[in-house]
């Protein structure tokens, strides 16, 4: 499997505090990666680095064969990078069927109508498929917690990205909602997506996720597979705990 | 109709027209607190055509937005650099500007105004208004306009999706500025004449609060604002007359207006216009089910 994402030695600063060291690690086409550890470890740093919120100060991001380093905010999405958020930030005084409109913005026509059946089947086929069209007309700041979360994973899948980075898709949502989210992105791989998820839900990244990077103080401590992460005794003292490990010969739960 | 109706009429339609030229940047999150400057170039510029030059009138208006429009572009580029009250200050000294500039052209009347012979009328005003809020209306319902509503909520994410913003910021404001513009040209066409003192920062702040007390959220909210705010004095006055008790009302019809606004603030920071309520009023609002989702 070839690599849609390479990090090579990026790290960042925000003053005296370095909060992405000299990290590296590739992606693979397809793949359901996951990046996980403590709180401040620069998990949403680094995914705001990939998608170009913050500049980098040293290495380099290669996407599908370009290097994005210096690659403008705005057209990296139509270079097949999409992304959600830690907290929802989706448009409060949007419709759900406006937000969606917004992850195809940059293939679409600044003049052409925004709204009536034409103009909003994609839309309306995202939404189906996410069993998400309860509410398409209704402005998303009304919409449960949960209904919002999802609303922005289908935004981004709107995008029709290659990567799709993730971050704590199943923060606050019930075991419910969590079962249907990853359904959700199971369907999106399939579909050839690849998916790097950031998530503090064990269970949820074990039975996910194929690959592992963990960090620890914006530093790479270790890249396995579920199983291996589980088993390192790095990652197990610097996030997951002892009681987290498992022991050797035990697979886990698809 | 009377003299008193047709002239309210007009200037009801102005004044709307003036509302959308400060909505397009405001749905953007642009506040403009100069929306007299945009006027005042389309007044005299339109003005000047006629008079100077014995453009017709419907070219005037033609020329007055674009010029009006262009200015907007060119003056957008150092004023979208400034952010929140500091762009409301750069608008303001922009409107300053053009007024100071004005006032030191002979050619165009200076302190005592420029005079007009052509004459607009309602037959031009009111076509021309409704041709407004119909481009408005639809220039809001296409993907600019949902980029422009976009940029308001949350510009990092419009950013992060595809949206330009510098383009985006500086196509309302340019649109704005020409639909000022054509406000202008009507403006000093129907009473024939204009000066810089009656179209001074007391304008552009009644124009501004049309706008956010009539809501940014949908294209109807400046529509509201004008109306109620030129018609709702109007209204005071009359109901002044039907009884010597009520003749307090003409007095003090002011201070019941500011009353109103700072009522309205409190009552409803984010307009009376929201979409929210156009959903309940159409009734395409669906009750959220108790199982929807889990809370925050």
């Amino acid at each position: 499997m070839s690599s849609v994402l390479e990090l090579a030695g990026v790290s960042k600063s925000f003053g005296g505090l370095k909060v992405i060291d000299d990290v590296s690690f590739a992606v693979k086409r397809g793949s359901r990666t996951a990046l996980i550890g403590p709180n401040g470890a620069g998990k949403s740093t680094l995914f705001n680095l990939i998608s170009g919120v913050y500049p980098l100060d040293a290495g380099r991001i290669v996407a599908l064969g370009t290097d994005i380093t210096d690659m403008a905010v705005s057209r990296r999405i139509g270079h097949g990078i999409a992304r959600s958020f830690q907290n929802i930030r989706l448009m409060p005084h949007l419709s759900t069927l406006e937000n969606l409109m917004l992850g195809e913005h940059h293939r679409a026509s600044p003049w052409a109508l925004a709204r009536g059946a034409r103009a909003t089947a994609n839309a309306r086929a995202v939404l189906a498929q996410a069993d998400l069209d309860t509410y398409p007309g209704q402005v998303v700041a009304d919409l449960p917690y949960g209904i919002q979360k999802r609303i922005e994973v289908a935004r981004a899948i709107m995008a029709r990205p290659s990567i799709l980075l993730l971050d704590e898709p199943a923060a606050g949502l019930n075991s419910s909602e969590t079962a249907e989210l990853r359904r959700m992105l199971e369907r999106l791989s399939e579909s050839g997506i690849t998916l790097l998820v950031v998530e503090h839900d064990m269970p949820f990244v074990r039975t996910l996720c194929d690959h592992v990077v963990v960090l620890n103080f914006g530093r790479k401590i270790f890249e396995g597979t579920p199983e291996e992460v589980h088993r390192d005794p790095g990652v197990l003292e610097a996030y997951l705990g002892p009681a987290a490990e498992i022991p050797a010969g035990v697979a886990h739960a698809a | 109709m009377s003299g008193y109706l047709a002239g309210l009429l007009a200037v009801l339609a102005i004044n709307i027209i003036v509302a959308y030229s400060v909505f397009v940047p405001a749905a953007a999150g642009l506040l403009n607190l100069g929306a007299a400057g945009f006027v005042l170039v389309g007044a005299y510029g339109a003005g000047a055509m006629t008079t100077l030059f014995g453009v017709p009138l419907w070219l005037a208006l033609v020329l007055g937005s674009f010029l009006a429009g262009t200015v907007a572009f060119l003056i957008s580029f150092p004023i979208l650099r400034t952010r929140g009250i500091y762009m409301v200050l750069a608008t303001f000294a922009f409107a300053e500007v053009v007024a100071g500039v004005l006032l030191n052209i002979p050619a165009l009347g200076g302190a005592a105004g420029l005079s007009v012979m052509a004459y607009a009328g309602l037959p031009l005003v009111v076509p021309v208004a409704l041709c407004v809020i119909g481009f408005v209306a639809w220039l809001m319902s296409t993907r600019f306009g949902l980029s422009v509503r976009a940029i308001h909520d949350d510009e990092n994410v419009a950013h992060l999706f595809g949206v330009n913003l510098r383009s985006t910021q500086v196509a309302a404001m340019t649109i704005g500025g020409a639909i000022g513009g054509i406000g202008g040209a009507l403006l000093v066409h129907q009473f024939n004449f204009i000066d810089v003192q009656s179209t001074g920062v007391l304008f552009s702040i009644y124009v501004l609060l049309y706008v956010l007390m009539g809501g940014t959220q949908t294209v109807w909210g400046p529509l509201f604002g004008a109306v109620f705010f030129t018609l709702a004095p109007e209204g005071l006055r009359k109901l002044s007359e039907l009884d010597p008790a009520l003749k307090f009302l003409e007095s003090s019809r002011y201070m019941t207006f500011g009353i109103a606004v700072v009522l309205l603030m409190m009552w409803r920071p984010q307009g009376v216009i929201t979409r929210t309520m156009i959903e309940r009023l159409a009734g395409s609002r669906k009750p959220v089910a108790a199982d929807a989702g889990s809370a925050a």
